[in-house]
C-alpha cells in the first residue's frame, strides 16, 4: 500500500512526451516534452500564434494530439472517454473570455457541475461555493448574473468555478489577457495565492511579475516547438535562444 | 382640405394644443410636408370607409336571430348585413361537429381541460414534475371525456369527434411531440457522428421539401400499406402523426439556429468540467439556444396550430372544416362567410395569445439574464 502511494507521489503530474499535432497541413505542436512534478507551477510564454493554447487544451483532451503520449495522473488521453472524464476531473481550466454561463447565477455556475457530475448533494455544493467564492474575494456577488460583474470579478467566479471541482491541476489560458490594466491585480493575487497553496499550475501569460513570484519553470514556445525552458531567474536574466532575447525585448523592453 | 391646410399653417405660430406633444407629433409624422399631407389624407379616408363598412355589414344590419327556420331576412340582407343568425344555430356543429348533441357537454369540458393546461404551464412556478402530473392527468381526463366507454360515460367513436376539440388536440400534442423531436434532429444535424448527421439532415430536407398536404395524404392512404395485417391506426393518428413529423423538420431548423448562435467557450467550459453531452446540452446550451429563438419557435407554433386546419382534406372535421359544413343545408348555403368569420376569431385568439406569452417570457428572461 504505501509503497503504490509513493509511486504515485513520486510520479509526474502532467507528462507529454514527442507530442505532435496538426490542424490539416500546418503543423502546430512540433515534439513538445513536458514534465509537470506534482505542486509546480510552469508559466508559458511565446508569440501570438505560437501553439501556446493548443498545448495546454491538449493536456484535458479540449484538443486532440496525433502523435505522442499524454499522461495526467497516470491516466493516458487516448480516444477512451472515460480516461477523458477521468482527467477532465482532475483537471481545472480557467479561459481568456471567462466563458462563465450567462443564464446561469454565480452560485447556479458554480454548483453545476460539483452537483451533476461530482454527484455532490445540493446543500454540501453551496457551502462549498460559498467557501471558494470567499477565497476569491467576491462572496456578496453570489445571487447576481454573471453580465452583472465586471472583468475581474468574473474572471475570479471562473476561477472558482473550477476550484470547486477540487481539481489537483489547473490550467489558465492567458487568464489576464482580457481585462482592463486595473482588474490585472485581483486576478494574479488569487492566483498567487492558490499557488502558495501547493496547486499543481501551467499557466499561458505574459504577466512575468507573476512569473518571478510563483514560476518553477518558464517555458518559451516558438511555431509549434518549446524553445527554452528554465527556472525565471535564468530565464530572465540569460536568455539562451535568439528568439527568446527577442520576445523578452519586446514585451519588456517599455 | 382647406381647413386642414389652415390648422398646418397656424401650427408653429400658436400656444396652447398646437405645442402639445400630441399635436408635434402628429405635424412630424402626419404632415410634415404637402405630399405626406396628401398621402395621410387619402389613407384615412380609405381607413374610414372601410371600417365603417366593416362595423355596418358586422354590427349595425347585422341579422341576429331568425323566425323559425326561414332565412329570407337573411338573403334580403345578403351583402349588407352579416347574417350571425347562423351562428346562433348552428355554434354547437361548428364547436363539436357530429359530436352526439347530448353529449355535447364533454367535448366542452374538454376545452375548459386544455385551458386550464395551458394555463397552468405559463406559471413558471409550477415548471416542475408536477407540471407533467398534472398534464398526463389532464390528458387521461381527455381521453375518457372524448371517449367514454367508462363511469357511465356513453361511447363515442372516433369519427364522430370534431370541431374546436380536435383542433386543439392536434395542435397541442403537434407542439409538445414536434417540439422535442426538432430539437433532437436539431442536435443530430450538428452532431459529430456522420452517420447521424447524414439521417437528420436527409429527414430535413426532404420533409421541408413536400407540401404538408402531400404529408396527409400519404399519411392517410399509405401509411396503412407499411402497418402490418390486422393492425389499423385511425385516421386522426395519421394526421397527427404527419403533423409532428412536418412540424419537427421546421422546428429543426430554428432550434439549429440558436445553437449555431452560442460560443464555442460554452461548450468548451462544460467540457473541462466534465459535464456528459448530455448535461452540456440540457444545462448549459438549449437553455440558451432556445431563449434566442423564442419569436421564431412561436411563429412556427402559431403556423402548426393554424395549419392543422389542412386535416380537413383528409376528411376530418376540425374547426374549419366543421364551419365549411355548417352552411351545406340548403337554407344556410351562401353564408358561409359568417361560418368563416366565426372560426377566425377563435384561431386568432388562440394565436395571439401565444403570441401574448412569448413577448411576456422573453421580457421576464431578458429580465434575468441581463448581459
Ligand atoms: N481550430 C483550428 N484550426 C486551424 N488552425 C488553428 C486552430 N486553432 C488554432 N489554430 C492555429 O494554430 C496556431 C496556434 O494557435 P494557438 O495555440 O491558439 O496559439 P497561441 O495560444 O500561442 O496564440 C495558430 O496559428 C492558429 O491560427
Ligand atoms: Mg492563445
Amino acid at each position: 500500500m504505501s509503497a503504490t502511494a509513493t509511486a504515485a507521489d513520486s510520479r509526474p503530474m502532467i507528462e507529454l512526451r514527442n507530442v505532435n499535432k496538426w490542424y490539416g497541413e500546418f503543423h502546430v505542436l512540433r515534439d513538445i516534452n513536458l514534465t509537470v512534478e506534482r505542486g509546480q507551477k510552469i508559466v508559458v510564454c511565446g508569440p501570438s500564434g505560437s501553439g501556446k493554447s493548443t498545448m495546454i487544451r491538449c493536456i484535458n483532451r479540449l484538443e486532440e494530439h496525433q502523435q505522442g503520449h499524454i499522461i495526467v495522473e497516470g491516466t493516458e488521453l487516448t480516444g477512451d472517454l472515460r480516461n477523458i472524464d477521468t482527467v477532465r476531473r482532475e483537471v481545472g481550466m480557467v479561459f481568456q473570455q471567462f466563458n462563465l454561463f450567462p443564464h446561469l447565477t454565480v452560485l447556479e455556475n458554480l454548483t453545476l457541475a460539483p452537483i451533476w457530475v461530482r454527484k455532490m448533494p445540493k446543500k454540501e455544493a453551496e457551502e462549498m461555493a460559498m467557501y471558494f467564492l470567499g477565497r476569491v474575494k467576491i462572496p456578496e456577488q453570489v445571487h447576481k448574473y454573471p453580465g452583472q460583474l465586471s472583468g475581474g470579478q468574473q474572471q475570479r467566479v471562473a476561477i472558482a468555478r473550477s476550484l470547486c471541482m477540487k481539481p489537483k491541476i489547473m490550467l489558465f489560458d492567458e487568464p489576464t489577457s482580457a481585462l482592463d490594466p486595473e482588474m490585472v491585480k485581483e486576478v494574479l493575487d488569487v492566483m498567487i495565492e492558490l499557488a502558495r497553496e501547493g496547486m499543481t499550475m501551467v499557466c499561458v501569460t505574459h504577466e512575468m511579475g507573476f512569473a518571478r513570484a510563483v514560476a518553477d519553470s518558464v517555458i518559451f514556445m516558438d511555431k509549434g516547438e518549446i524553445v527554452e525552458s528554465a527556472p525565471p531567474t535564468e530565464f530572465f536574466a540569460n536568455p539562451k535562444s535568439d528568439r527568446t532575447k527577442l520576445f523578452l525585448s519586446q514585451i519588456l523592453g517599455h | 382640405m382647406s381647413d386642414a391646410a389652415a390648422t398646418l399653417k397656424s401650427l408653429p405660430q400658436s400656444g396652447g394644443f398646437n405645442n402639445s406633444p400630441l399635436a408635434q407629433w402628429v405635424k412630424a409624422n402626419l404632415f410634415p410636408n404637402w405630399w405626406s399631407t396628401v398621402i395621410t389624407l387619402v389613407l384615412t379616408y380609405f381607413i374610414l370607409k372601410f371600417l365603417f363598412g366593416a362595423l355596418s355589414w358586422s354590427l349595425f344590419n347585422a341579422v341576429w336571430s331568425i323566425e323559425g327556420t326561414d332565412t329570407e331576412v337573411c338573403r334580403e340582407l345578403k351583402g349588407i348585413g352579416a347574417c350571425w343568425a347562423l351562428i346562433a344555430e348552428k355554434h354547437r356543429f361548428i364547436l363539436f361537429g357530429t359530436y352526439p348533441f347530448q353529449e355535447h357537454w364533454r367535448p366542452a369540458l374538454l376545452i375548459v381541460v386544455f385551458l386550464v393546461l395551458y394555463g397552468l404551464s405559463t406559471v413558471r412556478a409550477l415548471w416542475n414534475y408536477w407540471l407533467g402530473v398534472v398534464w398526463a392527468a389532464g390528458l387521461l381526463s381527455i381521453g375518457i371525456l372524448m371517449w367514454g366507454g367508462v363511469f357511465g360515460l356513453r361511447f363515442v367513436e372516433q369519427e364522430r369527434w370534431g370541431g374546436l376539440p380536435i383542433t386543439l388536440m392536434l395542435a397541442t400534442f403537434g407542439i409538445a411531440l414536434a417540439f422535442p423531436l426538432g430539437i433532437l434532429l436539431a442536435l443530430g444535424r450538428r452532431s459529430d457522428m456522420p452517420a447521424i448527421k447524414a439521417i437528420c439532415v436527409a429527414y430535413i430536407e426532404l420533409i421541408r421539401g413536400v407540401p404538408l398536404i402531400s404529408l396527409l395524404f400519404m399519411a392517410s392512404v399509405m401509411l396503412p400499406l407499411f402497418l402490418p395485417e390486422g393492425l389499423t391506426i385511425d385516421k386522426l393518428l395519421r394526421a397527427q402523426i404527419a403533423i409532428i413529423l412536418f412540424a419537427a423538420a421546421y422546428l429543426a431548423e430554428v432550434v439549429r439556429g440558436g445553437l449555431q448562435a452560442i460560443p464555442k467557450g460554452q461548450y468548451e467550459a462544460a467540457d473541462a468540467l466534465g459535464l456528459s453531452y448530455w448535461k452540456k446540452t440540457g444545462f448549459i446550451v438549449l437553455p440558451q439556444a432556445l431563449k434566442i429563438v423564442i419569436p421564431p419557435l412561436v411563429n412556427t407554433f402559431i403556423g402548426l396550430f393554424k395549419d392543422t386546419s389542412l386535416v380537413l382534406i383528409i376528411g376530418i372535421y376540425d374547426l374549419l372544416n366543421a364551419a365549411k359544413t355548417s352552411t351545406i343545408e340548403p337554407k344556410w348555403q351562401g353564408f358561409s362567410i359568417e361560418a368563416y368569420v366565426f372560426v377566425s376569431i377563435i384561431y386568432f385568439v388562440f394565436c395571439f395569445a401565444m403570441s401574448k406569452y412569448s413577448q411576456k417570457i422573453e421580457a421576464e428572461l431578458s429580465h434575468t439574464h441581463k448581459h
